[in-house]
């Protein structure tokens, strides 16, 4: 009984239990390396988990319903902002604020993805690329309740109300815990969405949108569904991430963040939750790593060309990113030990030798 | 900025903000064409088109001021220049990715214009350089209005450029495989036209009007790595409205463009980034393929 559970259930809760087990391990182990300041690197992994939440919404949009997005930086900054401006001017609780955030971004990614309806392939692609540039923009002009170029700044601490008695986010440790709850829920609602009848329709206006509409996949209902799910997760991660600087500024949400966005969902692989996950952490890691080589003393610099030698390099060489490197190792090494058929799930998350068209 | 009590109609110096604008359209219009020569003839919508005349723009700086070449002379240099440097990324990167999907070229482009950026600034470093102007003298006054001799030079290039580029299309045997290339790739290869060449060919003209477009507004405003990134959104603006299939629609779209910034930057010019999104989506919700361009039905 118990190995037939492992074996069926046990082998897809798997990752979840390896991540959580992560989650739990990681603060403790910090602790322990010398001349590592844990403090730091905490802050470092909370915000790879924040960028990771914005991978897969995007991963949603780009991965699994093929619809291009060079502006989930505009998302994330109207996140951030309403969380900021609600709990700054309007002195509502945190709680209350991020998920306002994340429904009015939802909100905003559905209204965008109505004229995405029209648009297809490069014209999508300039128009959210307008769209990114065009928020902060507006932050700027609407200065007097935004704070303007400056920002806005001194957010009031995360905290939770539970019951009678309510859990402050004091500590860096603390936000991390936060920050990984978080991504842990959006990750089991990705994978369940992804795997249900919407992600597979998803995936068949990804294949071929004329192929899916005569299957009878509602396009207007599913693509906007797909541009407000991948909103809500950059607006979401947006309100986070104000909370963790305690300030913003406009200057946060250049087009260079979407790019970040768009290159850690390729470098991980495109249409996989786990590999959004992955190049999230690994490109945020790198960007600080890189920040902190004593040869270099211009980053921005270098930065930006190992950026753009990534998009080119995975495109060309690694077409589906680490999740398809991972992929490739785990088949090969699963035909050694015997011969196993895909398993159905698996074509269906995958999507099966396609990209996006 | 208007106050109240103005009167939009007649207190805005129109006749000026006409020709500001036409100039400015001007140089969208030929960064314009350079992306829609490009999608054209290869059918990759290019993202770096920016870069490539920034790191040209560049390239006329350093032969301008450490060469000391006369302006004319650097001009062509830098053209011949950018035209190698396109046909090169067509030849090395370009053609090595897979363009059945749309996405692999806009993301390799975006790398492309990523690496120049980083490249523009470990070379020759970010700080704000002036750019020798072409020309400078006393401006041309018809009536009220104010030509500046920039802004004249900007219109004759563009003119000849232009025309040009029409009689090479309609009449060279060149330019007429480069169309037959845009119109039927399979056709146009049974008929012994090299499709490597001819996007080698395309990348390479278009890199070089994007050049142009570089060292034209390089005086005006100002020479660093990011100077090429409004005029590029612009530019893809001027694009998209006008068509991406549609080489009038380019300089239609990219003149419009052009006063419309010219307008809107003189009343409002935080929003000028907004207003031409907001164009760009507007035109595409009315006719999605572009005013002057084809929307293509796909078949199944």
């Amino acid at each position: 009984m118990t190995m037939h559970w492992l074996r069926t259930r046990g082998r897809a809760a798997a990752p979840y239990g390896l991540g959580l087990a992560a989650v739990l391990v990681i603060p403790p182990v910090l602790g322990v390396i010398p001349g590592v300041a844990p403090g730091y690197v905490l802050y470092l992994v909370s915000l790879g988990l924040i960028y990771a939440v914005v991978a897969i919404g995007l991963g949603i949009l780009i991965g699994h319903t093929g619809q291009i997005s060079l502006g989930h930086a505009g998302f994330f900054a109207i996140g951030a902002y309403a969380s900021a401006l609600l709990t700054l001017r309007m002195g509502l609780p945190f709680v209350v604020a991020v998920l306002v955030a994340g429904s009015l971004s939802g909100a905003i990614g559905f209204l965008l993805g109505l004229p995405a309806l029209r648009l297809s392939g490069p014209y999508l692609a300039v128009a959210t690329l307008g769209f990114g540039l065009a928020i902060p923009q507006l932050v700027v002009w609407q200065g007097s309740w935004t704070g303007g170029s400056s920002g806005l700044h001194g957010l009031p601490l995360a905290s939770l109300p539970l019951g009678a008695f309510t859990i402050v986010f004091r500590t860096d440790q603390d936000y991390y815990y936060l920050a990984a709850a978080v991504l842990i829920v959006l990750t089991i609602f990705a994978r369940n969405i992804v795997t249900s009848h919407t992600g597979r329709a998803f995936v068949a206006i990804r294949d071929s949108e004329i192929a899916a509409r005569a299957m009878g996949v509602d396009l207007v209902r599913y693509k906007t569904t797909a541009f407000a799910l991948s909103a809500l997760y950059a607006g979401i991660a947006g309100a986070l991430y104000a909370h963790l600087l305690h300030g913003i500024s406009p200057e946060d949400f250049t087009v260079l963040l979407s790019v970040d966005f768009l290159t850690m969902i390729v470098l991980g692989g495109l249409g996989s939750v786990g590999g959004a996950l992955s190049g999230a952490l690994l490109l945020t890691f790198l960007q600080n790593a890189l920040t902190r080589l004593p040869v270099v003393h211009d980053f921005k610099n270098l930065y930006i060309v190992v950026l753009g030698a990534i998009l080119i390099l995975t495109i060309a060489f690694l077409p589906r990113g680490l999740a398809g490197v991972m992929r490739s190792v785990r088949q090969r090494w699963a035909a050694r030990v015997r011969h196993d058929a895909p398993r159905v799930d698996q074509i269906v998350e995958l999507g099966e030798g396609s990209g996006v068209r | 900025m208007l106050s109240v009590g103005q009167n939009i109609l007649t207190d805005l110096p129109w006749g000026q903000l006409l020709v500001n604008g036409l100039a400015l359209g001007s140089l969208y219009a030929l960064t314009a064409f350079g992306i829609v020569l490009i999608f054209k003839t290869t059918q990759v919508i290019t993202f770096a088109q920016g870069e490539t005349a920034m790191f040209s723009t560049f390239v006329a700086f350093t032969l301008l001021t450490a060469f000391q070449l006369p302006f004319a002379v650097a001009f062509v240099l830098t053209m011949l220049f950018a035209g190698v440097f396109g046909a090169l990324i067509e030849r090395v990167v370009i053609r090595r990715i897979s363009t059945t999907t749309v996405l692999n070229p806009v993301i390799v482009t975006v790398g492309l214009s990523l690496i120049l950026l980083g490249a523009a600034g470990w070379i020759w470093g970010y700080e704000i350089r002036t750019f020798p102007g072409p020309v400078d003298g006393s401006p041309f006054r018809l009536g009220t209005v104010v030509v500046s001799q920039l802004n004249a030079l900007i219109f004759a290039v563009t003119l000849v450029l232009m025309a040009a580029l029409f009689g090479f299309f309609r009449f060279n045997p060149t330019g007429i495989a480069m169309r037959a290339v845009a119109e039927n790739r399979t056709a146009a290869q049974l008929m012994g036209i090299s499709i490597g060449r001819m996007n080698a060919l395309g990348w390479g003209m278009g890199t070089a009007m994007g050049a142009v477009t570089g060292m034209l507004i390089a005086p005006i405003n100002y020479l660093d790595p990011s100077m090429m990134g409004d005029v590029a959104l612009k530019a893809f603006a001027a694009a998209v409205v006008g068509g991406l299939t549609s080489l009038p629609g380019a300089v239609v779209g990219g003149l419009l463009l052009g006063i419309v910034d010219s307008v809107v930057g003189f009343e409002v010019p935080e929003l000028r980034n907004t207003i031409a999104f907001a164009l760009i989506v507007l035109v595409l919700v009315v006719r999605p393929g572009g005013l002057l361009g084809r929307h293509e039905t796909k078949k199944v």
